[in-house]
């Protein structure tokens, strides 16, 4: 049985390194590499959509309101377009892209020939559809810095933050790509949980005013606590309950990845 | 170095598996033979811990599997029925990043893949991407890449299908190779002459079960008789009822030709002679007539 270990050489060993807890990094590794490859549409992709939105949304119909609690709708839809493109950018990874390598390109399944195992590909996933979610972030943070949006550093404080919505984005966007039978799932993702989050959680225009049991119901989701977050820290609006909204945001993150971990594992090994 | 007893795996009604029992030698070259739907992807995918049995136990490089199915793989190539190779690199990035899921360094996988492209006879398509790859050179390059990390053991399923004659005699030139470097091969086949010409053992598998194994000439000796006479054309049916039938030991019509074995085929081609409508081929028995023999001649699925 273990005659032949020598010809290996330094391979029998390399299960053992300790280097093998952050295994999951060749997956977004991986996804890097493919990403770089397209490096320019993508910045354009994160830069100037939400430059050409600020701009035009923001001075189009800013100019002809009143301030939103105390912000100029400049400000306000900055912080809430922040989020909004964080949930995004994650969910559109963790839907379409990671979907095409599980189904489509099987790209997971020659993963898992190597000594790899579906947790490595599903935290390596959801790290990388966190990480995207936080460059958009990040992307529109530098857009809100250079229309002189931001009030103070504490914006600085929304760089982790963005990554940990990202993750929580993620995190939601596998469980259901592990459920997917096809990419008409995703549409119905968007349409009948997505964009009635949005409209909830005081992105676009506030909640305050809504009925109180449509407003309980959006601070059931992630979104209404990340603008609380942004609009608190990136442009000077009050902030209060920071622990919650980020306890909040780090529970969807992290039960998305342990459900969306177990069903892309029952997937995968049938 | 591949030890498997009492492997069961059911797929909703369907028990796929049905009690598999294997052992493969190390250094030995193993053949797992059977029809369309007999289990054999199953049952491989099951050795790797890439599918979960419902019962049985697995030893593989020496490790328990599934329980540590992942430390076994990284002393396992694996050539998987249905490419898998990542189409959004080139021909020898998809090498490399191959070996970095390996826990190779990204210049431990440069150096090899040099080698790696004679291996698979791709030198000049380094760069090119795999979507511009004909069927039979992704087939060599998942050959390649199951090498990346110098494995014990290699798990081929259905390795030459889809290769052209030259195509096929180089994999089978390479995997000699690689069996007499000492490597353990375990390899799936609808080509009985490939398994008879590279594997030391065969099983032949039908729905689910292991139902004949050994080397490719034990078996043939065994279940079949040394002499096959194949007979067809015009009047074959009147021919095959008074002589075929008669002067064999065993035969049969299988559309528009007679099989018949036999030891002594002398009497057999004497009730030839002057039946010009009649042709007859001459052959010793192979590997196939032991298939044929013991799977049947239907069709599956
Ligand atoms: N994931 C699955 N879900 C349901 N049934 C499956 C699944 N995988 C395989 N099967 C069934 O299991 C049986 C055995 O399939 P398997 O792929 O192991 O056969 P095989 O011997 O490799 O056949 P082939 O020579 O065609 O590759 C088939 O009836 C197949 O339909
Ligand atoms: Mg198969």
């Amino acid at each position: 049985m273990t005659d032949l270990h020598p010809v290996v050489g330094a391979l029998g060993t390399s299960s053992e390194r300790p280097a093998d807890r952050f295994r999951f990094l060749h997956v977004v590794h991986r996804n890097y590499l493919v990403w770089r490859q397209l490096l320019g549409s993508a910045l354009v992709g994160h830069l100037a959509d939400p430059l050409l939105w600020l701009v035009g949304f923001g001075f189009g119909i800013g100019s002809l309101l009143p301030t939103v609690g105390g912000l100029t709708y400049l400000e306000f839809l900055g912080s809430g377009m922040l989020c909004y493109s964080v949930m995004n950018s994650a969910s559109f990874e963790a839907l379409y892209s990671a979907f095409t390598r599980l189904k489509h390109q099987r790209t997971w399944e020659g993963i898992l020939h190597a000594p790899m195992t579906v947790t490595d590909i599903v935290i390596g996933e959801w790290v990388w559809a966190g990480l995207k979610g936080a460059l958009s972030g990040a992307a529109i943070l530098l857009v809100m810095a250079g229309l002189g949006l931001l009030k103070s550093f504490s914006a600085l404080w929304l760089l982790p933050i963005v990554l940990l919505v990202g993750l929580a984005f993620s995190g939601i966007a596998l469980v259901v790509t592990a459920v997917a039978k096809s990419y008409d799932m995703f549409t119905y993702y968007f349409s009948l949980f997505v964009m009635p989050m949005m409209l909830v959680s005081g992105v676009f225009f506030p909640a305050e005013q809504l009925p109180p049991i449509v407003r309980f119901t959006g601070e059931l989701f992630p979104l209404s606590h990340a603008t609380a977050l942004a609009r608190g820290l990136a442009v000077g609006a009050p902030l209060d309950h920071v622990v919650l909204h980020l306890a909040v945001i780090a529970i969807y993150a992290v039960l998305g990845l342990g459900l969306a971990n177990n069903l892309i594992k029952k997937r995968l090994t049938k | 170095m591949l030890k498997v007893a009492g492997l069961r795996k059911r797929y909703g009604d369907l028990e796929v598996v049905r009690g598999v029992n294997l052992q493969v030698a190390s250094g030995t070259c193993f053949g797992l033979l059977g029809p369309n739907g007999a289990g054999k992807t199953t049952t491989l995918r099951c050795c790797l811990g890439l599918t979960t049995p419902d019962s049985g136990s697995i030893e593989l490089a020496g490790l328990p599997v599934p329980a540590q199915a992942r430390e076994a793989r990284a002393r396992v190539g694996v050539v998987p029925q249905f490419d898998n190779l990542d189409p959004d690199f080139t021909v020898a990035e998809n090498l490399i990043m191959y070996g970095r899921y390996f826990g190779l360094s990204r210049r431990e996988c440069e150096a090899q893949v040099e080698r790696l492209l004679v291996f698979a006879g791709l030198t000049d398509k380094a760069k090119a991407p795999i979507e511009t790859l004909s069927g039979g050179m992704k087939r060599r390059l998942t050959l390649a890449r199951a090498m990346i990390n110098d494995p014990q053991i290699l798990f081929m399923d259905e390795p030459t299908t889809g290769l052209d004659p030259q195509a096929r005699h180089l994999v089978w030139d390479r995997l000699k190779t690689l069996l007499t470097e000492g490597r353990t091969l375990i390899l799936t086949t609808h080509f009985m002459d490939e398994a008879q010409r590279l594997c030391d053992r065969v099983a032949i598998m039908d729905q689910g079960v292991i139902i004949a194994e050994g080397a490719p000439h034990e078996l043939i000796d065994r279940e079949i008789e040394p002499a096959v006479i194949e007979v067809y054309g015009d009047g074959i049916d009147s021919w095959f009822e008074t002589a075929g039938k008669r002067y064999s030991e065993r035969s049969e019509l299988a559309g528009d030709t007679a099989f018949c074995y036999c030891h002594d085929p002398g009497p057999l081609l004497r009730t030839l002679e002057g039946l010009s409508e009649l042709r007859s081929l001459r052959r010793s028995a192979n590997l196939e007539d032991v298939f044929l023999k013991l799977t049947g001649r239907d069709l599956r699925d």
